[in-house]
């Protein structure tokens, strides 16, 4: 009875245990020396809280363009080089060092992006660091000791191994490099699925703060073991229509017809079996959003009163302040079987769930913004779907050797590449804004975990540095992408890989990537 | 055995693994200007860190990780505290990754001009700010009794902690100039020896400076036989590595320049000791390992998960470093591929 169990744990405390509460009120009294001979707008654009929500907002979604594309890419350039090393056809090892390219340009980016990331949750959210950092920090240690360093150090030797390493062991570079990318974010997913449904956990009243008493549970958290599959599949299928947009650049050009039809057939392939595993484990995971944080699927529906076979809508035209509908177009009982399985099932309206979360947790809000879930919950799916639409009807426009002859199916190739990163996006906006106004469910309100010793200035500097610094870096990166792509696969024919380490090529030790 | 004083043990020493590995890929990025007379020599220079750099950092990574999960309190208040300064780092820290990369996709001079400057402010910020922040830890700052930094990033730029900025700053240098030598054939090679023998003179009288000043500061401790020794040690290396240098015996100036390293955050640690943060506000503010630590269940899991993946980690990246042995020389360098 894992998901209860912290709303138990959560009762047992009051609300959101004692510590969180005094440091939340010391920041209230300390605040007004802000206030001196300033208009309340600049004010409010100088909390600190608000200024945290927005940076950790930015920077997790930009280093989220660059986390799909490597997740997905290491494991089918892992297959491409076996496909080399097995059959020693010159188009897969040209497809694997294209493509290998590609993944390297992006990985840089995800590293320091990434430090970001984990500097964040101590610069900006140090309460919450105390509140929950025994239990918390736990699986990113583990990510780093397990999965990180291991990560880091098979990229140097993959890269700069070419010439140096036995094919084989060379080979076993970038498997190892894909299971410690996927290893790594099964910890971060942990560590994330901790913040939507905390389990494995005791409240030790005296600290005022979380504490860690089954590690096991929180690694097996119900939610981290569906949302891990999602993930990995939503990230291998930006991952697969980036290899077909490449694919379809060269052949509606007419060159490297041979490499690149295999690389639009995989790409392909890929795309549609990774929608359907995405398909699958996004129902496992709404089933278990349902037992966990119902009010979460009740704002994906914008469903405010609790209804037994309840329909799904596509779209809603509603009021501004979105707590009536004028207009909308349903699929009826979809809502219902999306959230239990069953067409009659009963799903909890909004109404009830803000009731029972105040009497539960005292007077509040407990409503994330409905617009925000109902919209990027729907993005989400819609733009997913999408995307393997078009590669449905891609592989049948290029059945049994067939290549399309008109301009524009290259087109739709090459421009519904961004389609599941965008999905992807959105997805996260959704689960991370479906929580709140949590920032641990149940347990610590995101207002109670800010820095009490930050100022809303220096959250608004940092927040503009790298607003500034990741903008620039975004174009250089996709300028960089798009040449690799664009010059595409260079000729390796006269490198002889079985020849250990005999042949020196020297363009592998004359670049950094 | 208490866990909590192991893990103090462990996070310093993968605080030690970080500086004394990406310390010298500081050290290589800022001693460009000296070094490199063409482009050719820069992206030799560069290439002396290529497959390791990215591997360095990753150090700092999991040093972060690690005193989150093992020390959530001291994580809280030390990035809470040093708000600016880390952004700082960080923002240095992109520049520099990502400058590596970025630097020969494009062809005009001018801007592989602007990269090279980002590699060069990228090493150097990081490399002074560290010892900025060690120096402020080890000194105390002000920390009131919720464990909040109550002072400004100003506070931060006292004379001792400019002193330790300035240490590392030039332990790094003259580490990464060693590390050239050792990794270069001919002419760099001859270069780099030249500098590191000049610039380790600067960075003795430094060091030494610091480390007699952090001495002196915890006349009063119980174990100060311990930081001297530390200290003492830190210096008698330093001095070997010059020494070694001048010898041309690289791979023992390299190594010791790393024991030098090792041993002055050693030194610090020391210093700190028992305390991770000690208040100046009021000593019973004071972080320590004790009151700042996780639990003793959540110290056990870390503790099997670190005896289990330390040696294996050890093992790999020491591969690595064989792997990537080979001296490297100007003609590995194609004339198209700066």
């Amino acid at each position: 009875m894992r998901p209860g169990g912290a709303l138990c744990a959560a009762r047992a405390v009051g609300t959101f245990g004692p510590y969180p509460l005094a440091r939340a009120a010391r920041r209230v009294e300390s605040s007004p020396s802000l206030a001196l001979g300033r208009s309340p707008l600049v004010l409010e654009w100088l909390d600190p809280l608000l200024l945290a929500r927005w940076q950790f907002g930015l920077t997790t979604l930009y280093h989220f363009l660059f986390v799909p594309l490597t997740i997905g890419m290491v494991v089918l350039v892992a297959i491409l080089q076996t496909a080399w090393v097995r059959t020693g056809k010159l188009k897969y090892l040209h497809l694997t060092r294209l493509f290998g390219k590609i993944f390297l340009i992006n990985f840089a980016m995800g590293v320091v992006t990434g430090i970001v990331q984990e500097f964040q949750f101590g610069m900006n959210w140090s309460d919450y660091s105390r509140f929950v950092g025994d239990v918390f920090g736990a699986p990113l240690a583990m990510e780093g000791l397990l999965a990180f360093f291991l990560e880091a150090t098979m990229i140097g030797l993959w890269i700069f191994g070419w010439d140096k390493l036995p094919a084989r062991l060379h080979l076993a570079t970038i498997w190892l490099l894909a299971i410690s990318t996927t290893l790594s974010a099964y910890f971060i997913l942990a560590a994330n699925a901790f913040m939507q449904n905390p389990v494995g956990f005791a409240i030790n009243e005296e600290r005022g703060r979380a504490e860690l008493t089954d590690i096991v549970a929180v690694l097996t958290n119900p939610v981290a073991l569906a949302q891990f599959p999602h993930t990995i599949f939503a990230a291998t299928m930006f991952a697969a229509v980036v290899m077909v947009a490449v694919a379809a650049f060269h052949l509606s050009r007419g060159q490297h017809i041979d490499e690149m039809r295999t690389a639009l057939r995989f790409g392909l392939i890929t795309n549609i079996v990774c929608f359907a595993g995405v398909a699958l484990t996004g129902d496992q995971l709404s089933l278990i959003m349902v037992e966990t944080q119902p009010m979460k699927m009740a704002a994906a529906e914008a469903l405010y009163t609790t209804t037994a076979g309840a329909s799904f809508s596509i779209f809603t035209w509603g009021t501004p302040d979105g707590t009536s509908e004028l207009f909308s177009i349903r699929i009826p009982y979809v809502l219902s079987f999306l959230s239990t399985h069953d067409f009659m099932g009963t799903v909890e309206g909004i109404n009830d769930l803000q009731a029972q979360y105040q009497s539960e947790f005292g007077p509040g809000d407990y409503t994330p913004i409905i617009w925000v879930t109902y919209w990027s919950f729907r993005w989400m799916i819609g733009l997913g779907a999408l995307a393997a639409l078009i590669s449905v009807v891609g592989l049948w426009l290029t059945r049994g050797g067939r290549t399309p002859q008109q301009n524009w199916v290259w087109k739709v190739a090459i421009w519904s590449a961004p389609l599941p990163l965008v999905a992807s996006l959105v997805g996260w906006i959704f689960t991370e804004m479906g929580r709140q106004p949590w920032i641990v469910f149940g347990l610590m309100k995101t207002e109670d975990g800010v820095s009490p010793g930050v100022t809303g200035f220096e959250v608004l500097l940092s927040l503009v540095a790298f607003t500034l610094i990741y903008g620039a870096l975004a174009v250089v990166e996709f300028k960089l992408i798009v040449k690799a792509a664009v010059e595409g696969p260079k000729d390796w024919s006269t490198y002889d890989a079985d020849e250990d380490g005999g042949t020196v090529d020297p363009r592998s030790l004359a670049t950094v990537y | 055995m208490d866990l909590a004083l192991l893990w103090f043990g462990i996070v310093g020493f993968l605080f030690i693994g970080y500086f004394v590995l990406d310390g010298f890929d500081f050290g290589v990025g800022m001693s460009m200007p000296f070094l490199a007379k063409d482009d050719t020599d820069k992206r030799l220079l560069i290439n002396t860190i290529g497959p390791v750099w990215d591997l360095n950092e990753t150090w700092l990574i999991v040093a972060g990780a690690s005193l989150f999960a093992a020390f959530p309190y001291w994580y809280a208040t030390l990035f809470d505290g040093f708000y600016l300064a880390l952004l700082l780092i960080l923002l240095a820290l992109i520049a520099r990754g990502v400058s590596f990369e970025y630097r020969r996709l494009g062809k005009s001079p001018r801007w592989k001009a602007w990269f090279d400057g980002m590699i060069v402010v990228g090493s150097a910020v990081p490399a002074l700010l560290w010892g900025v922040a060690f120096a402020n830890i080890v000194q105390g700052v002000a920390i009131d009794e919720s464990g909040t930094y109550t002072g400004s990033l100003f506070d931060l730029l006292n004379v001792y902690a400019i002193l330790g900025g300035l240490t590392t700053l030039l332990l790094f240098f003259t580490h990464g100039v060693q590390f050239v030598a050792l990794k270069t054939e001919g002419e760099m090679r001859e270069r780099a020896r030249a500098l590191a023998k000049r610039s380790g003179l600067l960075t003795i009288v430094v060091a030494a400076a610091f480390l007699v000043w952090t001495a002196v500061q915890h006349l009063d401790v119980a174990h100060l036989p311990l930081i001297v020794a530390l200290a003492g040690g830190a210096a008698v290396a330093l001095i070997g590595s010059w020494l070694a240098n001048a010898a041309g015996r690289e791979r023992w100036a390299f190594g010791l320049m790393a024991t030098t390293i090792a041993l002055a955050v050693g030194t610090i640690l020391a210093a700190m000791y028992p305390n991770v943060m000690p208040s100046t506000t009021d000593p019973a503010f004071s972080l320590t390992i004790e009151n700042a630590s996780s639990s003793a269940y959540t110290l056990q899991i870390m503790t099997w998960l670190a005896v289990f993946s330390m040696p294996l980690v050890l093992a790999y990246q020491g591969w690595t470093y064989w792997v990537f042995r080979k001296r490297l020389t100007r003609d590995l360098i194609p004339a198209d591929e700066h």
